[in-house]
């Protein structure tokens, strides 16, 4: 198909660290929650973090929303969020958005979720409330999604079965506790991620993950 | 403020800077598009990924110096995400700019492709490569 760059052998490693090339792939992760639950933080855990400005005009879509007109398209929206890159090998990149919680952002979201590989919704358990709105909205998009937990040092401890309980969120569903902060613990969040986002995949009912109801094998411990 | 300071200059510790470069650029983002705000054809996603074709300009001196940062840039691939971070500017004026460099067939966006004889899937559900970012990333 094309031949000029053709897919390297599995094992040709050993000299050549193709990681320098440049993507052939890339992969969406979105890191999601309210705000000051330490989305940034993550991000920057397990990748180098980049500013990237997303200064969209308002297009019709948003101009249903509020009223514009004369405006024209001088009228464009500031968004400034963070992103990060992780190099695997072969070519696959995988890329972190920390998303902005706010609803008037949620323009980005539609744009970010599309195509993703999946999301972390980050919680805090002293306002367990502000995620509400993440697990909702990836629950309606099908989007694979975790719950991570971020044990800040002044927070009570729960459970996640407590957790899960609180936020009611699916029994397939991984609830996990991280430290954000940490690269081994923000590593395994995402390890949770693609394990889930792979489950769905192989399994029967991948197009709607709401029908999902094998409990995960015993991720609450 | 004191008329003898430089702006841009620090101004002693703990007090306030001129931040001129976060104040963002001089020429309002959507200049370099000529004021087009929407690129033609389809959005690209915000990780398309891009390689410059190799094929020289028709009418090299009709890029933008922007457009000649972005084609080289893409002389590896880059992801619409970096490009816009690259050059410091939004990504809807990296849409349009990119665009049109897609347009006159400098760029092309790298295909996901399975291998021969595989139906198609999506990256984000295509299994064999789910399992391969797995096992990278339990062992970074």
């Amino acid at each position: 198909m094309n031949s000029a760059r053709s897919d390297p052998p599995p094992d040709a490693t050993e000299e050549h660290d193709d990681r320098a090339d440049g993507p052939r792939v890339a992969l969406k992760i979105l890191v999601a929650g309210g705000f000051g639950v330490g989305k940034t933080t993550m991000v920057g855990a397990v990748s180098e973090i980049r500013p990237l400005r997303t200064e969209e005009a308002l297009t019709d879509a948003s101009i249903g929303v509020d009223d514009l007109d004369g405006l024209g398209s001088k009228t464009t929206t500031t968004v400034a969020m963070d992103f990060g890159r992780i190099t695997l090998r072969d070519g696959v990149a995988i890329y972190l958005f920390g998303t902005p919680g706010q609803e008037r952002f949620w323009f980005m979201w539609n744009e970010l979720s599309r195509g993703a590989l999946g999301a972390v919704v980050l919680a805090d358990t002293r306002r367990l409330m502000a995620s509400f709105a993440s697990i909702d909205y990836f629950e309606q998009k099908g989007t694979p999604f975790v719950v991570a937990v971020n044990c800040f040092d002044d927070a009570d401890r729960y459970d996640p079965p407590e957790i899960r309980m609180a936020l009611d969120i699916d029994p397939h569903v991984p609830v996990l506790l991280c430290d954000a902060r940490q690269t081994v613990s923000a590593k395994q969040v995402l390890v949770a991620l693609v394990e889930h986002a792979l489950r769905l995949a192989s399994g029967p009912s991948s197009t709607s993950p709401r029908a999902w109801r094998t409990p995960a094998p015993t991720r609450d411990g | 403020m004191d008329p003898s300071e430089t702006p841009g200059a620090p101004r002693g510790p703990g007090r306030e800077r001129w931040l001129d470069a976060a104040a963002g650029p001089i020429v309002r983002p959507y200049a370099v598009t000529r004021g087009r705000t929407q690129p033609t054809g389809e959005p690209l996603d915000i990780v398309a990924i891009l390689v410059a074709t190799g094929r020289p300009p028709a009418e090299p001196g009709r890029l933008s110096r922007q457009q000649r940062r972005l084609l080289a840039l893409c002389r590896r691939p880059h992801a619409l995400a970096d490009l816009a971070s690259d050059l410091d500017l939004p990504l809807g004026v990296i849409r349009v700019l990119v665009g049109d460099l897609l347009d006159s067939g400098l760029v092309d966006v790298q295909r996901w492709s399975t291998p021969a004889g595989q139906p198609y899937v999506q990256p984000h559900t295509d299994q064999n490569l789910l399992r391969r970012v797995l096992d990278e990333l339990r062992a970074l």
